[in-house]
Protein backbone atom coordinates (compact mmCIF):
# COMPACT_ATOMS: atom_id res chain seq x y z
CA UNK A 1 0.00 0.00 0.00
CA UNK A 2 2.81 2.64 0.63
CA UNK A 3 4.29 1.91 -2.49
CA UNK A 4 0.98 2.69 -4.34
CA UNK A 5 0.72 5.57 -2.25
CA UNK A 6 4.19 6.71 -3.66
CA UNK A 7 3.03 6.07 -7.25
CA UNK A 8 -0.02 8.12 -6.75
CA UNK A 9 2.03 10.93 -5.55
CA UNK A 10 4.72 10.57 -7.90
CA UNK A 11 2.14 10.67 -10.81
CA UNK A 12 0.18 13.72 -8.85
CA UNK A 13 3.14 15.60 -8.52
CA UNK A 14 4.52 15.42 -12.61
CA UNK A 15 0.89 16.45 -13.17
CA UNK A 16 1.48 19.21 -11.29
CA UNK A 17 4.88 20.07 -12.34
CA UNK A 18 3.71 20.16 -15.83
CA UNK A 19 0.54 22.33 -15.30
CA UNK A 20 3.03 24.46 -13.37
CA UNK A 21 0.52 25.13 -10.87
CA UNK A 22 -2.38 23.30 -9.13
CA UNK A 23 -4.26 22.98 -5.84
CA UNK A 24 -1.08 20.30 -4.52
CA UNK A 25 -2.07 20.56 -0.63
CA UNK A 26 -5.39 18.94 -0.69
CA UNK A 27 -4.19 16.82 -3.20
CA UNK A 28 -1.56 15.47 -1.09
CA UNK A 29 -3.54 15.21 1.79
CA UNK A 30 -5.99 12.18 0.60
CA UNK A 31 -3.16 10.13 -1.18
CA UNK A 32 -3.34 7.32 1.38
CA UNK A 33 -7.11 7.13 1.54
CA UNK A 34 -7.02 6.92 -2.15
CA UNK A 35 -4.33 4.13 -2.40
CA UNK A 36 -6.23 1.98 0.32
CA UNK A 37 -9.71 1.87 -1.26
CA UNK A 38 -8.66 1.58 -4.72
CA UNK A 39 -6.16 -1.22 -3.78
CA UNK A 40 -7.36 -3.24 -0.91
CA UNK A 41 -11.10 -2.29 -0.40
CA UNK A 42 -13.39 -0.51 -3.32
CA UNK A 43 -14.96 -3.80 -5.83
CA UNK A 44 -14.33 -1.86 -9.03
CA UNK A 45 -13.97 -2.85 -12.78
CA UNK A 46 -11.66 -0.21 -14.63
CA UNK A 47 -12.65 -2.00 -17.84
CA UNK A 48 -15.96 -1.12 -17.41
CA UNK A 49 -16.03 1.88 -15.37
CA UNK A 50 -19.80 1.97 -14.60
CA UNK A 51 -20.24 -1.23 -13.72
CA UNK A 52 -23.73 -1.37 -11.70
CA UNK A 53 -22.50 -3.70 -8.82
CA UNK A 54 -19.13 -1.38 -8.30
CA UNK A 55 -18.47 0.25 -5.12
CA UNK A 56 -18.33 4.24 -5.07
CA UNK A 57 -16.35 6.83 -4.50
CA UNK A 58 -17.62 11.27 -4.57
CA UNK A 59 -14.57 13.24 -4.25
CA UNK A 60 -16.95 15.93 -2.56
CA UNK A 61 -13.43 17.92 -2.54
CA UNK A 62 -13.42 18.08 -6.11
CA UNK A 63 -10.88 20.36 -6.26
CA UNK A 64 -8.58 17.47 -5.67
CA UNK A 65 -9.35 15.25 -8.84
CA UNK A 66 -5.46 15.45 -9.47
CA UNK A 67 -4.45 12.51 -7.01
CA UNK A 68 -7.87 10.52 -8.12
CA UNK A 69 -6.76 11.13 -11.77
CA UNK A 70 -2.95 9.42 -10.78
CA UNK A 71 -5.07 7.00 -8.97
CA UNK A 72 -7.48 5.71 -11.47
CA UNK A 73 -5.05 6.36 -14.39
CA UNK A 74 -2.59 3.47 -12.01
CA UNK A 75 -5.28 1.48 -11.80
CA UNK A 76 -6.04 1.27 -15.50
CA UNK A 77 -9.06 3.49 -15.91
CA UNK A 78 -7.06 5.32 -18.81
CA UNK A 79 -3.84 5.50 -20.37
CA UNK A 80 -1.38 7.51 -17.79
CA UNK A 81 -0.02 9.54 -20.72
CA UNK A 82 -3.48 11.56 -19.97
CA UNK A 83 -2.52 12.67 -16.81
CA UNK A 84 -0.34 15.64 -18.32
CA UNK A 85 -3.17 16.77 -19.77
CA UNK A 86 -4.71 18.24 -16.72
CA UNK A 87 -6.19 21.45 -17.34
CA UNK A 88 -5.25 21.75 -21.26
CA UNK A 89 -7.80 23.29 -22.85
CA UNK A 90 -10.22 20.79 -24.43
CA UNK A 91 -9.37 18.04 -21.71
CA UNK A 92 -10.71 15.21 -19.84
CA UNK A 93 -9.05 15.61 -16.83
CA UNK A 94 -10.10 19.09 -15.05
CA UNK A 95 -9.25 20.72 -12.56
CA UNK A 96 -12.38 19.61 -10.59
CA UNK A 97 -14.12 16.23 -11.21
CA UNK A 98 -16.33 15.46 -14.32
CA UNK A 99 -18.17 12.35 -14.58
CA UNK A 100 -18.67 12.89 -18.09
CA UNK A 101 -15.24 13.82 -18.91
CA UNK A 102 -13.39 11.64 -17.09
CA UNK A 103 -13.78 7.30 -16.94
CA UNK A 104 -13.66 6.04 -13.22
CA UNK A 105 -15.57 9.81 -11.71
CA UNK A 106 -18.64 8.82 -10.43
CA UNK A 107 -19.61 12.47 -9.81
CA UNK A 108 -19.20 15.81 -10.87
CA UNK A 109 -17.97 17.98 -8.05
CA UNK A 110 -16.11 21.59 -7.17
CA UNK A 111 -18.88 23.32 -5.23
CA UNK A 112 -18.41 22.57 -2.19
CA UNK A 113 -21.11 20.31 -0.41
CA UNK A 114 -22.81 18.71 -2.91
CA UNK A 115 -20.61 16.03 -3.62
CA UNK A 116 -21.87 14.67 0.01
CA UNK A 117 -25.34 14.93 -1.20
CA UNK A 118 -24.79 12.94 -4.01
CA UNK A 119 -23.01 10.15 -2.30
CA UNK A 120 -25.99 9.77 0.33
CA UNK A 121 -28.44 10.21 -2.45
CA UNK A 122 -26.53 6.97 -4.36
CA UNK A 123 -26.15 5.04 -0.92
CA UNK A 124 -30.19 5.86 -0.55
CA UNK A 125 -30.67 4.45 -4.12
CA UNK A 126 -28.84 1.35 -3.05
CA UNK A 127 -30.67 0.82 -0.59
CA UNK A 128 -34.51 0.90 -2.41
CA UNK A 129 -32.63 -1.54 -4.48
CA UNK A 130 -31.33 -3.68 -1.96
CA UNK A 131 -28.05 -4.08 -3.16
CA UNK A 132 -24.81 -4.20 -1.29
CA UNK A 133 -22.28 -1.62 -2.95
CA UNK A 134 -20.88 0.79 -1.16
CA UNK A 135 -20.54 3.93 -1.26
CA UNK A 136 -17.55 6.70 -0.14
CA UNK A 137 -17.18 10.06 -0.17
CA UNK A 138 -13.90 12.24 0.79
CA UNK A 139 -15.44 15.56 2.53
CA UNK A 140 -12.95 18.43 3.04
CA UNK A 141 -12.69 19.97 6.50
CA UNK A 142 -12.90 23.74 5.28
CA UNK A 143 -16.13 22.47 3.04
CA UNK A 144 -17.77 21.56 6.33
CA UNK A 145 -18.38 25.13 6.12
CA UNK A 146 -20.93 24.35 3.83
CA UNK A 147 -24.28 23.97 6.24
CA UNK A 148 -25.29 21.05 2.84
CA UNK A 149 -22.60 18.99 4.51
CA UNK A 150 -24.89 18.71 7.51
CA UNK A 151 -27.88 18.37 5.54
CA UNK A 152 -26.39 15.41 3.91
CA UNK A 153 -25.07 14.41 7.34
CA UNK A 154 -28.43 13.81 9.30
CA UNK A 155 -29.85 12.34 5.99
CA UNK A 156 -27.90 9.50 6.48
CA UNK A 157 -27.86 9.33 9.71
CA UNK A 158 -31.80 9.08 10.04
CA UNK A 159 -32.19 6.67 6.71
CA UNK A 160 -29.11 4.48 8.31
CA UNK A 161 -27.53 4.42 5.22
CA UNK A 162 -24.60 1.24 6.59
CA UNK A 163 -23.44 1.38 3.23
CA UNK A 164 -22.24 4.97 3.01
CA UNK A 165 -18.69 5.79 4.90
CA UNK A 166 -17.91 9.67 5.00
CA UNK A 167 -14.09 10.66 5.35
CA UNK A 168 -12.73 13.73 6.48
CA UNK A 169 -9.73 15.30 5.48
CA UNK A 170 -8.82 16.92 8.59
CA UNK A 171 -5.89 18.69 7.37
CA UNK A 172 -6.53 21.99 9.12
CA UNK A 173 -5.85 24.59 6.41
CA UNK A 174 -8.79 25.64 3.70
CA UNK A 175 -7.44 28.09 0.64
CA UNK A 176 -7.35 31.70 3.11
CA UNK A 177 -6.13 30.09 6.75
CA UNK A 178 -6.30 27.36 9.45
CA UNK A 179 -9.41 26.06 9.73
CA UNK A 180 -10.00 26.60 13.26
CA UNK A 181 -9.31 30.31 12.58
CA UNK A 182 -12.15 30.81 9.69
CA UNK A 183 -14.61 28.55 11.79
CA UNK A 184 -14.08 26.44 13.95
CA UNK A 185 -15.60 22.99 13.51
CA UNK A 186 -14.46 22.02 17.28
CA UNK A 187 -14.41 18.18 18.08
CA UNK A 188 -15.60 16.37 14.75
CA UNK A 189 -15.56 12.81 15.93
CA UNK A 190 -17.72 14.32 19.00
CA UNK A 191 -20.17 16.37 16.20
CA UNK A 192 -20.74 13.64 14.12
CA UNK A 193 -21.00 10.98 16.89
CA UNK A 194 -23.86 13.84 18.34
CA UNK A 195 -25.22 12.84 14.70
CA UNK A 196 -25.77 9.17 14.71
CA UNK A 197 -22.67 7.76 12.96
CA UNK A 198 -20.18 5.56 14.03
CA UNK A 199 -17.34 8.09 14.57
CA UNK A 200 -13.02 7.66 14.92
CA UNK A 201 -9.72 9.74 13.87
CA UNK A 202 -6.79 7.99 12.22
CA UNK A 203 -3.62 8.99 10.95
CA UNK A 204 -4.97 9.70 7.49
CA UNK A 205 -1.38 9.25 6.31
CA UNK A 206 -0.84 5.47 8.12
CA UNK A 207 -2.23 2.88 5.49
CA UNK A 208 -2.61 -0.01 7.98
CA UNK A 209 -4.89 2.67 10.11
CA UNK A 210 -6.87 3.73 7.49
CA UNK A 211 -7.92 0.05 6.35
CA UNK A 212 -8.41 -1.50 9.94
CA UNK A 213 -10.76 1.71 10.09
CA UNK A 214 -12.59 1.17 7.05
CA UNK A 215 -13.21 -2.61 7.73
CA UNK A 216 -14.73 -1.74 11.04
CA UNK A 217 -16.53 1.07 8.75
CA UNK A 218 -17.94 -1.68 6.72
CA UNK A 219 -19.13 -3.96 9.53
CA UNK A 220 -21.10 -1.52 11.42
CA UNK A 221 -24.92 -2.02 10.87
CA UNK A 222 -27.44 0.48 11.38
CA UNK A 223 -25.30 3.68 10.85
CA UNK A 224 -23.45 5.24 8.53
CA UNK A 225 -19.21 6.09 9.45
CA UNK A 226 -17.35 9.09 9.72
CA UNK A 227 -13.57 8.08 9.18
CA UNK A 228 -11.44 11.07 10.08
CA UNK A 229 -8.42 11.52 8.34
CA UNK A 230 -5.76 13.54 10.32
CA UNK A 231 -3.47 14.74 7.53
CA UNK A 232 -1.06 17.34 6.64
CA UNK A 233 -1.60 19.45 4.01
CA UNK A 234 0.84 19.14 1.36
CA UNK A 235 1.99 15.92 2.66
CA UNK A 236 5.24 14.39 1.20
CA UNK A 237 7.01 17.74 -0.03
CA UNK A 238 8.46 18.77 3.32
CA UNK A 239 9.22 22.49 2.26
CA UNK A 240 5.22 22.97 1.25
CA UNK A 241 3.85 20.84 4.26
CA UNK A 242 1.34 22.75 6.26
CA UNK A 243 1.92 25.94 4.64
CA UNK A 244 -1.34 28.78 4.15
CA UNK A 245 -0.16 29.13 0.66
CA UNK A 246 -0.43 25.34 -0.58
CA UNK A 247 -4.10 25.29 -1.26
CA UNK A 248 -3.16 26.26 -4.67
CA UNK A 249 0.36 26.89 -5.81
CA UNK A 250 1.95 28.47 -8.67
CA UNK A 251 5.66 27.07 -8.89
CA UNK A 252 8.42 29.34 -8.65
CA UNK A 253 12.19 28.40 -10.03
CA UNK A 254 13.05 27.36 -6.73
CA UNK A 255 9.43 24.97 -6.06
CA UNK A 256 10.55 23.45 -8.88
CA UNK A 257 14.25 22.31 -7.83
CA UNK A 258 12.20 20.63 -4.75
CA UNK A 259 9.82 19.12 -6.98
CA UNK A 260 12.29 17.56 -9.36
CA UNK A 261 14.30 16.43 -6.47
CA UNK A 262 11.23 14.67 -4.94
CA UNK A 263 10.37 13.57 -8.20
CA UNK A 264 13.24 11.68 -7.95
CA UNK A 265 13.12 10.23 -4.78
CA UNK A 266 9.42 8.78 -5.51
CA UNK A 267 11.02 7.57 -9.01
CA UNK A 268 13.68 5.46 -7.07
CA UNK A 269 11.41 4.23 -3.98
CA UNK A 270 8.81 3.42 -6.67
CA UNK A 271 10.82 1.60 -9.09
CA UNK B 1 -49.50 16.89 -30.55
CA UNK B 2 -52.99 16.02 -30.51
CA UNK B 3 -54.50 19.14 -28.53
CA UNK B 4 -58.56 19.28 -28.20
CA UNK B 5 -59.50 22.93 -26.70
CA UNK B 6 -62.70 22.83 -24.97
CA UNK B 7 -65.48 25.47 -26.94
CA UNK B 8 -65.99 26.54 -23.47
CA UNK B 9 -63.48 26.52 -20.32
CA UNK B 10 -64.79 24.51 -17.59
CA UNK B 11 -64.41 25.97 -13.75
CA UNK B 12 -63.02 22.08 -12.74
CA UNK B 13 -62.70 21.20 -9.19
CA UNK B 14 -60.03 18.80 -9.54
CA UNK B 15 -56.70 20.25 -7.80
CA UNK B 16 -53.24 20.06 -9.82
CA UNK B 17 -51.91 18.73 -6.06
CA UNK B 18 -54.34 16.20 -6.02
CA UNK B 19 -53.42 15.43 -10.35
CA UNK B 20 -49.66 15.00 -9.17
CA UNK B 21 -50.37 12.37 -6.78
CA UNK B 22 -53.03 10.63 -8.75
CA UNK B 23 -50.72 10.58 -11.71
CA UNK B 24 -47.27 9.84 -10.19
CA UNK B 25 -49.57 6.60 -8.84
CA UNK B 26 -50.41 5.50 -11.68
CA UNK B 27 -47.18 6.12 -13.50
CA UNK B 28 -45.70 4.09 -10.54
CA UNK B 29 -47.78 1.03 -10.85
CA UNK B 30 -45.57 -0.06 -14.31
CA UNK B 31 -42.58 2.04 -13.27
CA UNK B 32 -40.25 1.08 -10.36
CA UNK B 33 -37.89 3.73 -10.66
CA UNK B 34 -39.95 6.17 -9.79
CA UNK B 35 -39.24 7.90 -6.08
CA UNK B 36 -40.76 11.06 -5.54
CA UNK B 37 -39.17 13.70 -2.72
CA UNK B 38 -40.86 15.97 -0.83
CA UNK B 39 -38.82 18.59 1.52
CA UNK B 40 -41.68 18.90 4.37
CA UNK B 41 -44.97 20.34 1.98
CA UNK B 42 -46.25 16.41 1.62
CA UNK B 43 -49.68 17.66 3.12
CA UNK B 44 -49.73 20.86 0.73
CA UNK B 45 -49.51 18.70 -2.08
CA UNK B 46 -51.08 15.57 -1.24
CA UNK B 47 -48.54 13.00 -1.63
CA UNK B 48 -49.64 11.07 1.15
CA UNK B 49 -51.95 8.24 -0.99
CA UNK B 50 -48.48 7.71 -2.86
CA UNK B 51 -46.74 7.52 -0.18
CA UNK B 52 -49.40 4.97 1.37
CA UNK B 53 -48.84 2.75 -1.51
CA UNK B 54 -45.29 3.51 -2.27
CA UNK B 55 -43.39 3.61 0.87
CA UNK B 56 -40.16 2.99 -0.73
CA UNK B 57 -40.31 5.29 -3.39
CA UNK B 58 -41.08 8.27 -1.53
CA UNK B 59 -38.50 10.52 0.58
CA UNK B 60 -39.87 13.38 2.83
CA UNK B 61 -36.12 14.67 3.02
CA UNK B 62 -36.83 17.03 5.88
CA UNK B 63 -36.94 20.93 5.18
CA UNK B 64 -33.73 20.75 3.14
CA UNK B 65 -34.12 21.40 -0.23
CA UNK B 66 -30.43 21.83 -1.21
CA UNK B 67 -30.20 18.00 -0.02
CA UNK B 68 -33.13 17.13 -1.59
CA UNK B 69 -31.32 18.32 -4.91
CA UNK B 70 -28.34 16.31 -4.07
CA UNK B 71 -30.19 12.97 -3.13
CA UNK B 72 -31.88 13.40 -6.51
CA UNK B 73 -28.82 13.01 -8.11
CA UNK B 74 -27.53 10.08 -6.27
CA UNK B 75 -31.16 8.44 -7.11
CA UNK B 76 -30.69 9.38 -10.70
CA UNK B 77 -26.99 8.19 -11.03
CA UNK B 78 -28.69 4.75 -10.07
CA UNK B 79 -30.81 5.10 -12.63
CA UNK B 80 -34.08 6.18 -10.38
CA UNK B 81 -36.31 8.69 -11.93
CA UNK B 82 -36.65 11.25 -9.05
CA UNK B 83 -39.85 13.42 -8.92
CA UNK B 84 -39.16 16.54 -6.49
CA UNK B 85 -41.92 18.68 -5.81
CA UNK B 86 -41.54 22.09 -2.93
CA UNK B 87 -42.37 25.64 -3.74
CA UNK B 88 -41.77 27.30 -6.46
CA UNK B 89 -39.20 29.43 -4.82
CA UNK B 90 -37.59 26.67 -2.75
CA UNK B 91 -37.43 24.74 -5.39
CA UNK B 92 -35.47 27.48 -7.30
CA UNK B 93 -33.99 30.32 -5.77
CA UNK B 94 -33.37 28.01 -2.51
CA UNK B 95 -31.05 25.05 -4.46
CA UNK B 96 -30.08 26.73 -7.83
CA UNK B 97 -26.35 25.99 -7.42
CA UNK B 98 -27.58 22.52 -6.79
CA UNK B 99 -29.45 22.01 -9.76
CA UNK B 100 -26.95 24.00 -11.79
CA UNK B 101 -23.86 21.57 -11.12
CA UNK B 102 -25.43 18.98 -9.28
CA UNK B 103 -28.11 17.53 -12.16
CA UNK B 104 -27.81 20.20 -14.82
CA UNK B 105 -23.96 19.99 -15.53
CA UNK B 106 -23.60 16.54 -14.17
CA UNK B 107 -26.42 16.07 -16.76
CA UNK B 108 -28.60 14.05 -14.73
CA UNK B 109 -32.64 13.48 -14.50
CA UNK B 110 -34.95 15.10 -12.42
CA UNK B 111 -38.19 16.45 -12.45
CA UNK B 112 -38.94 19.33 -10.83
CA UNK B 113 -42.25 20.46 -9.44
CA UNK B 114 -42.48 24.07 -8.42
CA UNK B 115 -45.72 24.68 -6.90
CA UNK B 116 -47.60 28.25 -6.04
CA UNK B 117 -46.69 29.48 -9.27
CA UNK B 118 -46.52 33.53 -8.83
CA UNK B 119 -49.63 35.55 -7.33
CA UNK B 120 -51.33 32.30 -6.54
CA UNK B 121 -48.85 32.42 -3.02
CA UNK B 122 -51.45 34.53 -2.27
CA UNK B 123 -51.62 34.40 1.46
CA UNK B 124 -48.31 32.99 1.78
CA UNK B 125 -47.19 36.28 0.99
CA UNK B 126 -43.47 37.59 -0.58
CA UNK B 127 -41.30 35.23 1.15
CA UNK B 128 -43.48 32.16 -0.79
CA UNK B 129 -43.93 34.16 -4.26
CA UNK B 130 -41.91 33.32 -7.34
CA UNK B 131 -41.84 35.48 -9.70
CA UNK B 132 -38.02 34.56 -10.86
CA UNK B 133 -38.27 30.58 -10.90
CA UNK B 134 -38.65 30.58 -14.61
CA UNK B 135 -35.96 33.01 -15.46
CA UNK B 136 -33.53 30.96 -12.83
CA UNK B 137 -34.29 27.73 -14.65
CA UNK B 138 -34.16 29.00 -18.07
CA UNK B 139 -30.24 29.89 -17.30
CA UNK B 140 -29.39 26.47 -16.87
CA UNK B 141 -28.44 25.13 -20.34
CA UNK B 142 -30.03 21.59 -20.97
CA UNK B 143 -33.32 22.83 -18.91
CA UNK B 144 -36.90 22.28 -20.11
CA UNK B 145 -39.23 25.21 -18.36
CA UNK B 146 -42.90 24.74 -18.91
CA UNK B 147 -45.67 26.26 -17.24
CA UNK B 148 -48.82 24.62 -17.00
CA UNK B 149 -52.20 25.87 -18.13
CA UNK B 150 -54.52 23.26 -16.41
CA UNK B 151 -55.06 19.92 -14.94
CA UNK B 152 -55.18 17.98 -18.58
CA UNK B 153 -52.19 19.39 -19.61
CA UNK B 154 -50.43 18.77 -16.26
CA UNK B 155 -51.61 15.38 -16.15
CA UNK B 156 -50.52 14.74 -19.78
CA UNK B 157 -46.73 15.94 -19.22
CA UNK B 158 -46.23 14.31 -16.14
CA UNK B 159 -46.79 11.26 -18.05
CA UNK B 160 -44.22 12.24 -20.79
CA UNK B 161 -41.16 13.96 -18.99
CA UNK B 162 -41.03 10.15 -17.20
CA UNK B 163 -39.63 9.30 -20.38
CA UNK B 164 -37.22 12.16 -21.24
CA UNK B 165 -33.89 12.27 -20.03
CA UNK B 166 -33.00 15.76 -18.11
CA UNK B 167 -34.03 18.50 -16.07
CA UNK B 168 -37.36 19.52 -16.67
CA UNK B 169 -39.35 22.22 -14.55
CA UNK B 170 -42.99 22.13 -14.31
CA UNK B 171 -44.48 25.54 -12.73
CA UNK B 172 -48.35 24.84 -11.21
CA UNK B 173 -50.76 26.38 -9.56
CA UNK B 174 -51.30 24.10 -6.43
CA UNK B 175 -55.33 24.27 -6.51
CA UNK B 176 -57.69 24.78 -9.57
CA UNK B 177 -56.81 26.45 -13.02
CA UNK B 178 -59.18 26.65 -15.24
CA UNK B 179 -59.90 23.63 -17.38
CA UNK B 180 -58.57 25.16 -20.81
CA UNK B 181 -58.07 21.57 -22.71
CA UNK B 182 -60.85 18.37 -23.09
CA UNK B 183 -59.84 15.27 -21.27
CA UNK B 184 -57.31 12.89 -23.20
CA UNK B 185 -55.09 15.80 -25.12
CA UNK B 186 -51.86 14.89 -25.95
CA UNK B 187 -49.07 18.54 -26.28
CA UNK B 188 -46.33 18.57 -27.51
CA UNK B 189 -43.30 20.19 -25.60
CA UNK B 190 -42.09 23.06 -27.17
CA UNK B 191 -45.09 23.27 -29.34
CA UNK B 192 -47.71 26.52 -28.64
CA UNK B 193 -50.93 26.37 -29.18
CA UNK B 194 -53.15 28.78 -30.70
CA UNK B 195 -56.45 29.22 -28.79
CA UNK B 196 -57.78 31.79 -30.61
CA UNK B 197 -57.17 33.55 -34.22
CA UNK B 198 -57.64 37.26 -34.72
CA UNK B 199 -55.24 39.74 -36.67
CA UNK B 200 -55.01 42.50 -34.84
CA UNK B 201 -52.59 41.72 -32.56
CA UNK B 202 -51.53 38.33 -30.64
CA UNK B 203 -51.39 37.67 -27.11
CA UNK B 204 -48.79 35.03 -25.54
CA UNK B 205 -49.86 34.04 -22.72
CA UNK B 206 -49.41 31.26 -19.49
CA UNK B 207 -50.47 30.07 -16.62
CA UNK B 208 -53.10 31.92 -14.99
CA UNK B 209 -52.54 34.51 -17.58
CA UNK B 210 -54.29 32.50 -20.16
CA UNK B 211 -57.60 32.86 -18.80
CA UNK B 212 -57.31 36.58 -18.56
CA UNK B 213 -56.38 36.16 -22.23
CA UNK B 214 -59.56 34.60 -23.11
CA UNK B 215 -61.40 37.35 -21.70
CA UNK B 216 -59.42 39.91 -22.72
CA UNK B 217 -60.37 38.60 -26.15
CA UNK B 218 -64.10 38.55 -25.45
CA UNK B 219 -63.84 42.31 -24.45
CA UNK B 220 -61.72 43.33 -27.71
CA UNK B 221 -64.48 41.70 -29.63
CA UNK B 222 -67.14 44.03 -28.54
CA UNK B 223 -64.75 46.80 -29.88
CA UNK B 224 -64.49 44.86 -33.15
CA UNK B 225 -60.83 43.92 -32.07
CA UNK B 226 -59.67 40.60 -32.77
CA UNK B 227 -56.52 39.01 -31.47
CA UNK B 228 -55.03 35.38 -31.82
CA UNK B 229 -53.76 34.35 -28.44
CA UNK B 230 -50.90 31.42 -28.06
CA UNK B 231 -50.62 29.07 -25.09
CA UNK B 232 -46.45 29.06 -25.20
CA UNK B 233 -46.55 26.83 -21.90
CA UNK B 234 -42.87 25.50 -23.05
CA UNK B 235 -41.02 28.64 -22.04
CA UNK B 236 -37.97 27.13 -22.91
CA UNK B 237 -37.01 25.17 -25.68
CA UNK B 238 -39.20 28.43 -27.18
CA UNK B 239 -41.50 27.56 -30.37
CA UNK B 240 -39.68 30.19 -32.33
CA UNK B 241 -41.55 29.22 -35.49
CA UNK B 242 -45.10 30.10 -33.83
CA UNK B 243 -44.11 32.97 -32.58
CA UNK B 244 -42.66 34.28 -35.90
CA UNK B 245 -45.72 33.46 -37.57
CA UNK B 246 -48.15 35.20 -35.46
CA UNK B 247 -45.36 37.87 -35.22
CA UNK B 248 -46.09 38.11 -39.14
CA UNK B 249 -49.62 37.78 -38.74
CA UNK B 250 -50.38 40.54 -36.43
CA UNK B 251 -47.17 42.85 -36.18
CA UNK B 252 -47.74 43.28 -32.50
CA UNK B 253 -47.11 40.53 -29.61
CA UNK B 254 -48.79 41.15 -26.13
CA UNK B 255 -47.02 38.69 -23.52
CA UNK B 256 -48.75 38.16 -20.50
CA UNK B 257 -47.01 36.21 -17.46
CA UNK B 258 -47.52 35.54 -13.59
CA UNK B 259 -43.42 36.27 -13.24
CA UNK B 260 -41.48 39.02 -13.43
CA UNK B 261 -40.84 40.10 -16.72
CA UNK B 262 -37.22 40.09 -16.87
CA UNK B 263 -36.00 36.26 -17.24
CA UNK B 264 -39.73 34.46 -18.04
CA UNK B 265 -42.17 34.01 -21.40
CA UNK B 266 -41.72 38.17 -22.16
CA UNK B 267 -37.76 37.94 -22.08
CA UNK B 268 -38.26 34.60 -24.19
CA UNK B 269 -40.69 36.05 -26.84
CA UNK B 270 -38.52 39.00 -27.43
CA UNK B 271 -35.23 37.28 -27.49
CA UNK B 272 -36.95 35.17 -29.97
CA UNK B 273 -38.46 38.34 -32.12
CA UNK B 274 -35.51 40.86 -31.55
CA UNK B 275 -32.90 38.30 -33.39
CA UNK B 276 -35.23 36.79 -35.73
CA UNK B 277 -38.29 39.32 -36.54
CA UNK B 278 -38.36 42.29 -35.52
CA UNK B 279 -41.90 43.23 -33.92
CA UNK B 280 -43.11 45.42 -30.85
CA UNK B 281 -43.19 43.39 -27.16
CA UNK B 282 -45.23 44.73 -24.64
CA UNK B 283 -44.66 42.35 -21.43
CA UNK B 284 -47.23 41.83 -19.26
CA UNK B 285 -46.31 40.90 -15.39
CA UNK B 286 -44.85 41.71 -12.79
CA UNK B 287 -42.74 44.84 -13.33
CA UNK B 288 -39.13 44.60 -11.05
CA UNK B 289 -41.36 43.87 -7.48
CA UNK B 290 -41.30 41.58 -4.76
CA UNK B 291 -44.50 39.67 -3.84
CA UNK B 292 -46.88 40.37 -0.85
CA UNK B 293 -49.56 38.97 0.94
CA UNK B 294 -53.20 39.18 -0.28
CA UNK B 295 -55.86 37.26 -2.06
CA UNK B 296 -54.90 36.46 -5.87
CA UNK B 297 -57.78 38.47 -7.22
CA UNK B 298 -55.81 41.54 -5.14
CA UNK B 299 -52.78 40.73 -6.04
CA UNK B 300 -53.58 40.40 -9.90
CA UNK B 301 -54.84 43.78 -9.98
CA UNK B 302 -52.20 45.07 -7.62
CA UNK B 303 -49.32 43.55 -10.25
CA UNK B 304 -51.64 44.61 -13.61
CA UNK B 305 -52.35 40.77 -14.47
CA UNK B 306 -55.68 41.09 -15.52
CA UNK B 307 -57.88 40.83 -18.56
CA UNK B 308 -58.03 44.46 -18.46
CA UNK B 309 -54.47 45.20 -17.94
CA UNK B 310 -54.31 43.26 -21.15
CA UNK B 311 -56.91 45.08 -23.20
CA UNK B 312 -55.32 48.42 -21.95
CA UNK B 313 -52.01 46.84 -23.58
CA UNK B 314 -53.69 45.59 -26.83
CA UNK B 315 -55.54 48.88 -27.39
CA UNK B 316 -52.41 51.08 -26.46
CA UNK B 317 -50.57 49.70 -29.26
CA UNK B 318 -52.42 49.15 -32.15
Amino acid sequence: MKKFSNMIRLETLKMFKNRGFGHLGGSFSIIEVLSVLYLKIMEINPENPTWSDRDYLVLSKGHAGPALYATLALKGYFNKELLLTLNDNGTSLPSHCDRLKTPGIDMTTGSLGQGISSAVGIAKALKIEGKSNFVFTIVGDGELNEGQCFEAIQFASHHQLDNLVVFVDENKIQLDGFTKDISNQRDLVKKFKAFGFHSVRVNGHDEESILKSIKIALNTKGKPSLIILDTIKGKGIEEFENIVSNHHMRFSEDDLVIINRKIAELEEVTR
Amino acid sequence: MNVKILEKPLNNSYELREVYADTLISIAKNNSKIVALEADLMGAIKMKKYLDIYPNNFINCGIMEANMVGIASGLALRGFIPFMHTFGVFATRRCFDQLFLSIGYADLNLKIIGSDAGVSAAHNGGTHMPFEDLGLMRLIPNATVIEITDWVMFQDLLKQVVNIHGIHYLRIVRKTMLQIYDEGSRFTIGEGIVLREGNDATVIATGIMIKEALEAHKMLLKEDIHISIIDLFTIKPIDQELVIKYAKKTGLIITAENHNIIGGLGSAVSKCLSESYPTKVIRIGVNERFGQVGTQDFLQKEYGLTAKDIVKAVKENL
